[in-house]
């Protein structure tokens, strides 16, 4: 980390020593975590995008390929987006190679997050369990945990009683509608806190140099005579870059569209809600793909629950009622001591779903232009690994081995990577 | 709650219908001279407007009928709902379209 910009601290590095520090100065000289810099004329790269994955970018450019010159472009604010919206679940247990290398790459950055990055994201490797409600789920269930088993990825079956045992507000009763069958438990996966981890990798890239530019939003891409990308129209005017890298997530399509192709993306309102704050109550995060609920207890004490996604598409930012009682209404049947809990908050995020429930990382038919997106409704999870694959894929123009089966023309070949079953809603 | 005016039944919730994004997306006529390109655009790529989008629509809890709905995918609006076959009506603040011809 480097010196300070402002402040009396000696060093930008938090630590127990620089808290003791800046309580002499009652802590109102804390440097910024970041600078708010004027966008410069040009840069070398341009990421559109300020959530997780786009700062990851910008930082694992900045620390792995020496690229410092670098801009990060927010049309709101950094992590305001899905990087702020989700419900903070990460795991690795997916059904095909290609995706248990992704996102177990992501969950092996998660482990070291806090230390590279000298702030706490929280990452708790709480254990998720995924529940099972019928005969043929408990049949995929079992096919997905030997595919990830064969991966040399952890992942365990559980019965009904040994999710009791973990998971003792749990209805394990028979006799309901979506009886629970048994799961699967990956025991390194969890939580982290999701704010943290855009202002973690926001400081830390900030800290090497990159530019983070927020209230800046891209209408338009402009492209030289023989058809490369020469920089980004801007509500601040016009900004050049050697290549280009969109981590816009909802509205990949829009952008997309601005640069003269196609993206087989749908953008869709996916829900979450939270509690009132309650005693602790569970200690892990509970899924269920059949029921479209899933469950976890932030550090504060509310239960955060996440919903289904509507199937219409929407670029409001709120989803229908009706996806909020159904979550409600599952939620109650697995869990009746939730009947009388009253919600604090819902809200709603673009998702940017792909027809195989797998993201695309990818060149484009635009030389310099790189598109990062189709994460659909999971991808908080992957955002460490989607920034180090997509950076590398940025720097070297061609992906990496973990990248290479994520790329567009994949609907061209028919090579899907098909996860709608290990993605579920709930991904 | 979203509403969506079902040409037969009338305006009902949203969650009474299935929904079938982009309107209007013909299927090659000769299926067997289309490259993988083709077939990529025709079974992948899809408009993802943000403002009006002409999409179809299933009263799937209702008469079960396909129809054509103008909404914008921002704020909600209903602008039009046509039936299968008709003359997509214009998107607001557009000339009127050409007779349609991708149905049949």
């Amino acid at each position: 980390m480097v010196g300070i910009r402002r402040g009396v601290v000696g060093k930008a590095s938090y630590s127990l020593f620089a808290l003791a520090r800046n309580a002499l100065s009652y802590h109102e000289d804390w440097r910024e975590a970041w600078r708010s810099p004027e966008p410069k004329k040009h840069y070398k790269v341009i990421i559109v995008g300020g959530g997780g994955h786009g700062l990851a970018t910008a930082y694992y450019l900045a620390r792995v390929h020496g690229i410092r010159d670098i801009a990060v472009l927010e049309k709101g604010w950094i992590g305001g987006g899905n990087t702020g919206r989700n419900t903070t679940i990460i795991r690795s247990g997916y059904l095909w190679d290609e995706s248990i290398a992704l996102y177990e790459h992501a969950l092996k950055l998660w482990e070291t997050m806090s230390q590279e990055l000298n702030f706490n994201v929280m990452f708790s490797q709480r254990g998720v369990i995924n529940l099972s409600h019928s005969v043929h789920e408990m049949r995929e269930m079992r096919r997905r945990y030997e595919a990830v088993r064969l991966n040399g990825v952890d992942i365990e079956m559980l019965s009904p009683s040994e999710i009791k045992k973990m998971v003792p507000i749990i209805n394990i009763d028979p006799n309901i509608r979506y009886p629970v069958m048994g799961g699967i438990l990956q025991r390194r996966a969890g939580t982290a806190r999701h704010d943290a981890v855009a202002w973690g990798y926001a400081r830390g890239a900030d800290d090497m140099g990159v530019d983070i530019i927020q209230n800046c939003e891209v209408t338009g891409f402009r492209r030289k005579a023989d058809g490369a990308i020469e920089g980004v129209e801007t509500n601040r005017g016009f900004i050049g870059a050697d290549k280009v890298g969109c981590v816009p997530a909802g509205h990949s399509a829009v952008l997309a569209e601005m640069a003269g192709f196609k993206l087989p993306i749908q953008a869709r309102p996916l829900q979450a809600m939270v509690s009132e704050p309650v005693k602790p109550c569970i200690d892990t995060v509970v899924m269920s793909n059949a029921v479209h609920m899933y469950i976890s207890q932030s550090d504060k004490g509310e239960l955060v629950l996440g919903a289904g996604t509507d199937s219409y598409n929407s670029y409001a930012q709120r989803g229908s009622f009706n996806i909020a009682e159904h979550l409600m209404a599952a939620t109650v049947e697995l869990y009746p001591i939730t009947s009388r809990l009253r919600m604090l908050r819902s809200w709603g995020g673009i998702v940017d779903t792909c027809p195989d429930a797998s993201p695309i990382l990818s060149k484009t038919p635009v030389p310099g232009l790189y598109f990062n997106c189709g994460w659909g409704t999971g991808g908080f999870k992957a955002t460490p690994g989607s920034g180090h694959v997509f950076a590398d894929l940025i720097a070297n123009d061609r992906p990496n081995a973990i990248a290479a089966p994520f790329a567009l023309d994949r609907f061209r070949t028919g090579y899907l990577v098909d996860e709608h079953g290990a993605a579920g809603v709930a991904h | 709650m979203q509403q969506i005016p079902c040409p037969w039944c009338g305006p009902r919730d949203d969650w009474e219908f299935h929904y079938g994004a982009e309107a209007h997306v013909a299927r090659p006529e000769t299926p067997s001279d289309k490259s993988d390109e083709d077939w990529m655009g025709y079974l992948y790529l899809r408009s993802n407007t943000k403002g009006p989008f002409r999409e179809r629509w299933m009263h799937a809890a209702g008469c079960r009928r396909w129809f054509n709905v103008i909404r914008n995918t921002v704020s909600h609006e209903v602008f039009a709902v046509y039936k299968i076959g008709e003359t997509p009506p214009p998107l607001p603040g557009e000339a009127p379209a050409a007779p349609d011809t991708t149905e049949r």
